[in-house]
């Protein structure tokens, strides 16, 4: 276990393919309904199912989502629902994201696939200055609400510059968008069966790493995770870690260790990142008088600066340590130079261990 | 009534222009006429004489189509005669004619613009083909270049599935387009790909162990071992390094034929562009700015039917992207692109064109692509075995250019086996080698980022030393600290 999770730790040498339990939702999970063991990718299409199913209105398309997209999320859609439902757009984000809210104006549920995260920029303008304004600037005559964006975001161990970055901060900064990344299957049908049905457009990061690699039981039935509610995944005493996505998994690993030395960790799923709940931080933070965010995305403007600023301005009497951050570097995303660029377990428990000891 | 109405309209611009000299000197262009014939030849033409209504806007459209296109050329005599120069609306852009009849152009044609070839599937020429000659020399490192590619795509496609290097794709079908269009164009014009073009690096001398060095990110790789493999560039090449986003090239490729213009270069631009990518608003503005900047750009778009699993028939309803060009007021070309020798004369031509009128050119290539999208796609997922197994025999385009010149009396068995045995002893070579080199030093994650590393990367620089040295365990080796 410990070698396996020091390998998790460096990414780099963990197999794509590799199953692994995802611990802090499995221990959630032990006492709910019975589900079905599955993976990440397979619980996002469990999602899209339903959502086609119970709205007629609904609507599935991108970039090869036919015959079931790059990362097989839209496997079987198109056959069970029909192309005029279910369908491949010409390559062009724009059009997508545009096309999207255009659905969306007239009442229907637009749940449109960017094939990476990486790709999402030609839709930068349809998203930014369309879809985020569209209620307030007809003074809500019109909403597109019904949109969903999904795209694959993060690290993949070989994705290089242009299938690995995590744009989340880019988004975070538009008011009338909201932003969610889901941290394992259950998470992820849940929190994207919300953002589905949310009267507000919003873009789905979903963390490609673990599409394969994160395995937990998720219920079969239709259920929603609220949004802008983040979850206490780990309780400690001693320092707060706040993250979403697959960036978690590297956190506890961190959290693990940090109570081998006798450092209480408590660990935050933020979920929502925008607009997000500042509430469950502020709490937790108020109980450890010390915080560490930890993301893929680039340190400098990333959404870490933004949850610390608000942190500090709402517990600054209460912290005894400046706030950590541990993310990616100032870099683009380098292919060979992958492990280095990572915000590793062992960076992470560095920062835990400075920060408590202050 | 809407003749009259048109009419009315006229009179009004043309008083709005005689009125504002400015605006007519700034807009009219004197030397072409781009409204000139809305009609492109063969395109299905709604009868004026079935209109079963004279011109009540209100009554659904009825139309008939002719099913001939010899119809259709008679409409457009018909429609010459119509045009009347005191009745030509005076508008900017130039005169357009007036018309009684309303009628659309209809978006569908009767006939596919035909595709430009010279050899047949055998390698024999075809009658009356018109083709630029070649030398014996030119044609027989066309054909070593060629067979190259599909050496480094044979033995670089396995390394990926053993686990060697982490991606790779393959430009198996459009060799051709590949090589007879870096052999038509001059070591200098410059080139935009997309990523399936690697045979015009190979071309230009980039060896086989720089494309494994790219491949494998060692220290020896001119990128740094930072992007992908196959996203080679090479600034002794003229080939720009290959980015991941589709069609970000074109409107680049125009600036760069601008300033060659402004600089009156000797030389083109050449942006590659693949089906898919046509779809992108980069490969409108690419185009749009190039003709209207006059720029030197060949476009050369590899239609090959797919893109990854979306096949050309979602991707756009025009007849391919050949006739796209006439509506950016770009000329254009269809060509096999299966068929080096057409490629290379077309590709040739479309040069001399672009340099010498110093203007855009479009060409299409008709090749398919054979092989996967790349090593993470599978595309027996999609489309059918015999298809591909139907263009990588009877189209094959290696094998057609073989045909040629062993007809030619250039080319042997016995050279043709030599050949064989010597290109894929130094592919094999080139990897063990590209293998056992170091990667790229530490250092070079910081570097580039900017002209110099500002405060925030140098204290990142130093913060990751520490933590590599105190944590040795947690980084992969063969990187020089
Ligand atoms: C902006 C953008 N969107 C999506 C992708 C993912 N993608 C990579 S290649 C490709 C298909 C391109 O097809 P085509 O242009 O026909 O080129 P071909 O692969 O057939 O040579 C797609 C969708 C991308 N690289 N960039
Ligand atoms: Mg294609």
């Amino acid at each position: 276990m410990a070698t396996a999770l020091r390998r998790l730790g460096r990414r780099m040498a963990v197999p794509f393919f590799r199953v692994r339990e995802f611990s802090a939702s499995t221990s959630v999970l032990q006492n709910e309904q019975s589900g079905k063991s599955m993976n990440l990718y397979t619980a996002i299409n469990h999602a899209l199912h339903i959502a086609l199913e119970t709205d007629p209105r609904a609507y599935v398309f991108g970039e090869d989502v036919g015959f079931g997209g790059v990362f097989r999320c839209t496997t079987g859609l198109a056959d069970r629902f029909g192309k005029s439902r279910v369908f491949n757009t010409p390559l062009c984000e724009q059009g997508i994201v545009g096309f999207g809210i255009g659905l969306a104006a007239m009442g229907n549920r637009a749940i449109a696939e960017i094939q990476f995260a990486d790709y999402i920029f030609p839709a930068f303008d349809q998203i930014v200055n369309e879809a985020a304004k569209f209620r307030y600037r007809s003074g809500n005559q019109f909403n597109c609400g019904g949109l969903t964006v999904r795209a694959p975001y993060g690290a993949v161990g070989h994705g290089g510059h242009y299938h690995s970055q995590s744009p989340e901060a880019f988004f975070c900064h538009v008011p009338g968008i909201k932003v969610v990344i889901p941290r394992s299957p259950k998470q992820a049908k849940g929190l994207l069966l919300s953002c589905i049905r949310d009267p507000n457009p919003i873009v789905f990061f979903e963390p490609k790493w673990l599409y394969r690699l994160a395995v937990e039981e998720v219920p079969e039935d239709d259920y929603m995770l609220p949004l802008s509610e983040a979850e206490v995944i780990r309780e400690g005493s001693d320092i707060t870690l706040v993250g979403w996505g697959a960036q978690l998994s590297v956190m506890e690993q961190a959290c693990v260790d940090a109570d081998k030395d006798g450092i209480s960790c408590e660990l935050i799923d933020l979920k929502t990142l925008i607009p997000w709940d500042k509430e469950t931080v502020e709490a937790s933070v108020k109980k450890t008088g010390r915080l560490l965010i930890s993301h893929e995305a680039p340190v400098t403007g990333g959404f870490g600066a933004e949850i610390s600023a608000s942190i500090v301005e709402r517990c600054f009497l209460r912290l005894e340590a400046p706030v950590a951050r541990v993310c990616g570097l100032d870099t683009p995303f380098p292919l060979v130079f992958e492990p280095f660029y990572m915000p590793t377990k062992n960076k992470i428990l560095d920062a835990i261990k400075a920060t408590v000891n202050y | 009534m809407w003749s009259a109405r048109s009419k009315a309209i006229g009179d009004y611009v043309k008083r709005c222009v005689c009125s504002n000299g400015r605006f007519m000197a700034g807009l009219v262009d004197h030397r072409s006429n781009p409204f000139g014939s809305s009609l492109a030849s063969g395109v299905a033409e709604t009868s004026r004489h079935a209109l079963p209504f004279p011109c009540n806007m209100a009554a659904p459209f009825l139309v008939r189509r002719f099913e001939s296109t010899l119809a259709g050329k008679q409409l457009e005599l018909l429609h010459a005669g119509d045009a009347d120069d005191d009745q030509a609306l005076d508008f900017p852009g130039g005169k357009v004619t007036y018309t009684p009849e309303m009628k659309f152009i209809w978006e569908n044609y009767v006939k596919r613009v035909p595709c430009y070839r010279v050899l047949d599937e055998n390698g024999d020429q075809i009658m009356g083909s018109n083709f630029k000659e070649m030398s014996k020399e030119v044609a027989l490192k066309m054909y070593n270049d060629m067979v190259t590619l599909q050496f480094m795509d044979t033995i670089f496609y396995e390394a990926q599935r053993q686990g060697r290097i982490s991606f790779y794709m393959t430009t198996i079908g459009e060799e051709a387009i590949n090589i007879a269009s870096a052999a038509a164009l001059n070591d200098d014009d410059l080139v935009l790909p997309q990523y399936r073009e690697p045979g015009v690096l190979l071309w230009r001398g980039f060896t086989l162990q720089d494309f494994a060095n790219q491949c494998f990110g060692n220290k020896d790789d001119g990128g740094k071992g930072r992007q992908m493999p196959v996203h080679y560039g090479s600034k002794k090449h003229n080939y720009l390094t290959v980015s991941s986003p589709i069609a970000t090239q074109l409107p680049q490729a125009a600036g760069i034929a601008y300033s060659l213009k402004m600089d009156k270069q000797d030389a083109c631009v050449v942006a590659f562009i693949g089906d898919g990518g046509t779809s992108e608003g980069d490969f409108h503005a690419g185009l749009n700015f190039a003709a209207v900047m006059e720029a030197p750009v060949i476009f050369i778009c590899r239609n090959n039917g797919w893109a990854i699993s979306t096949h050309i028939s979602e991707q756009f309803r025009s007849d391919g992207i050949v006739v796209k060009g006439q509506a950016y007021g770009i000329r254009s070309i269809r060509v096999d692109g299966s068929d080096a020798l057409a490629v290379y004369t077309a590709i040739h031509t479309a040069r001399e064109m672009a340099v010498s009128e110093q203007r855009p050119v479009l060409v299409e290539t008709l090749a398919y692509r054979i092989g996967h999208h790349s090593t993470s796609d599978d595309s027996t997922k999609y489309r059918p075995l015999d298809e591909i197994e139907y263009w990588k025999m009877a189209r094959n385009p290696v094998n057609r250019f073989r045909g040629w010149i062993e007809k030619k009396g250039w080319w042997s068995e016995k050279e043709e086996s030599e050949l064989r045995i010597s290109i894929k002893k130094q592919v094999l070579q080139a990897i063990q080698v590209a293998e056992r080199t170091e990667k790229p030093p530490i250092a070079e994650l910081f570097s580039d980022v900017y002209d110099q590393p500002p405060d925030n990367l140098r204290e990142q620089e130093t913060e990751l030393r520490e933590t590599i040295n105190k944590y040795p365990q947690d980084y992969p080796s063969g990187f020089p600290f």
